[in-house]
């Protein structure tokens, strides 16, 4: 036995803040964006699809520490900013946060990111794997002036299940309850004594919260959370099939600079004034492609049987290949392979019969909208 | 009736001419929540060593190796419908295929059950 898949580590591994806690819980460590971050954890609990299914009906804590969190401020802010993201920043109000994408020169995704509206300065949240890069990137192209402050000493979790809420509203306290925050938006609130930033996101389709905090209260407050009992640790493994199933791409895999937003479906990620103006790296595709349209797209498949196909696995309609997998697994919520494929538009409709090839076998997928499983975010009470 | 080990976590149960395969519960461990296994179909000639099987976890697959050459003989039905059997009884229901045995000095190098459960505490 052995896994196919090989990770490559040519780098020293970072430790996160929650690295002894994590192994505490029966964790299994890997390397993951340059760090040992937990894949699953031990326990009749444990195992990604535990913890999947424990995500979608309870509530799960992630660390996403690894991701970079970054705060910029200087004159100009806004402008300078929207000449580096296809943001419009006119319309983000203050406690609210959004999805961007950073782009080079020829519309490429280099990464996507949150950008959140704090006062005084802009807060982004991007990529573990990518934010080395993603700082030169915005140091090369932001004046001078701007002051980034890499926030290296703070930690991230994200609690997210339909009972997430429920949990983290015993705790919080703030100038609001915690019940007044709807998705995409945040504030400042009081968890175990720390002040921490809250914000009503996440990456698994489900309502939920991402806290930033001190990586010294890291600790204490993931403690305190899995003291609830809806509430238990969850894994990258599970992290990966939560999202697959809520349609969300996934950096380095389903967008890279080989792939235009619009290629993606990620179309809302070019604002709206931003669509006609431009002022932006790779506007000129861009905004010609949302017009124009583009050669391939970015779809869910659904396979029959069940053989999951995996990133790479080549798509065909008949003996033509009409695209490649970027993305692909066993869904744990439907019972059923699932994945996700640029294909050529001719055959990106639903409904559209094709097959995917895996280890010279054709399996059998057909085109379905995404998300696979729908998204249950807050919105407002009802 | 023996059972050897390999170092690619497979187990062999050979008696007289004919084997059983599996993969051990160390493997299982590792792979986590098993949801398909491509079995070899009956007839196939196996090189040891050589690719066998699929197993397919949540996360990624991971290819089997023939512990030894021979010819697939059966495999286990019971893992289509059930694959997770490979999780909850690795090492008896959750058996692979029955093969011949082509060459017994093929055995020599595989590492009984001690030497196996030492290989696991040194990884």
């Amino acid at each position: 036995m052995s896994d196919t898949e090989e990770t490559i580590e040519d780098l020293p591994l970072g430790t996160l803040p929650l690295d002894a806690w994590h192994r505490a819980q029966g964790a299994r460590m890997v390397p993951f964006a340059g760090y040992e971050m937990p894949i699953q954890y031990a326990g009749p609990f444990g195992g990604i699809v535990a913890e999947h299914e424990w995500t979608r009906t309870s509530a799960g804590l992630f660390d996403v520490s690894h991701m970079g969190q970054l705060l910029l401020s200087g004159p100009d802010l806004d402008a300078v900013v929207e000449a580096v993201l296809p943001i419009d920043l006119s319309t983000l109000k203050l406690g609210s946060q959004r999805y961007s994408l950073l782009l080079d020169e020829n519309g490429g995704v280099l990464d996507d990111l949150m950008v959140s509206r704090w006062p005084q300065h802009l807060y982004l949240v991007v990529n573990g794997a990518t934010k080395w890069d993603d700082i030169g990137h915005l140091r090369e192209y932001l004046p001078d002036e701007i002051t980034l402050n890499h926030l290296e000493d703070r930690a991230l979790l994200a609690l997210q299940g339909p009972k997430a809420a429920d949990a983290l509203a015993r705790h919080a306290t703030g100038e609001y309850p915690l019940s007044a925050l709807t998705f995409m938006k945040f504030g400042q609130f009081r968890l175990a004594g720390h002040d921490v930033t809250i914000a009503r996101a996440g990456y698994t389709g489900e309502d939920g919260f991402e806290i930033s905090l001190s990586g010294d209260a890291a600790e204490e407050i993931a403690t305190l959370l899995c003291g609830e009992p809806e509430v238990k640790p969850i894994g990258l493994g599970a992290r990966d099939s939560l999202r697959l199933e809520a349609g969300l791409p996934l950096y380095g895999h389903d967008l890279s600079p080989e792939t235009s937003p619009i290629e993606a479906g990620l179309v809302f990620g070019i604002n709206k004034r931003r669509r006609t103006e431009g002022g932006y790296p790779g506007a000129e595709r861009i905004n010609r492609e949302i017009v124009d349209g583009t050669a391939r797209k970015w779809v869910g498949l659904k396979l029959d049987g069940r053989m999951p196909a995996r990133e790479g696995a080549e798509v065909f309609s008949g003996d033509e290949k009409i695209g490649v997998v970027t993305s692909g697994g066993f869904s744990p919520s439907l019972g059923y392979p699932i994945a996700v494929a640029y294909v050529a538009s001719a055959h990106a409709a639903e409904g559209t019969a094709l097959e995917i090839e895996v280890r010279n076998k054709r399996l059998p997928a057909t085109v379905v909208p995404m998300p696979f499983v729908p998204h249950r975010y807050y919105r407002g009470s009802k | 009736m023996a059972r050897y080990f390999t170092d690619e976590h497979e187990w062999i149960d050979v008696d007289g001419d004919n084997a059983t395969v599996g993969i051990t519960d160390y493997a299982q461990e590792q792979l986590g929540d098993i949801v398909f296994v491509e079995l070899p179909a009956t007839g196939t000639m196996l090189d040891k060593g050589g690719d066998a099987a699929v197993v397919e976890s949540v996360k990624a697959a991971s290819d089997v190796y023939a512990p030894i050459s021979g010819e697939v003989m059966e495999t286990n039905a019971a893992l289509e419908e059930d694959p997770a059997l490979v999780n909850t009884s690795p090492e008896e229901d959750g058996w692979f295929f029955k093969m011949t045995l082509g060459d017994k000095s093929e055995l020599e190098g595989l590492m009984d059950a001690k030497a196996y459960k030492a290989f696991c505490e040194s990884l």
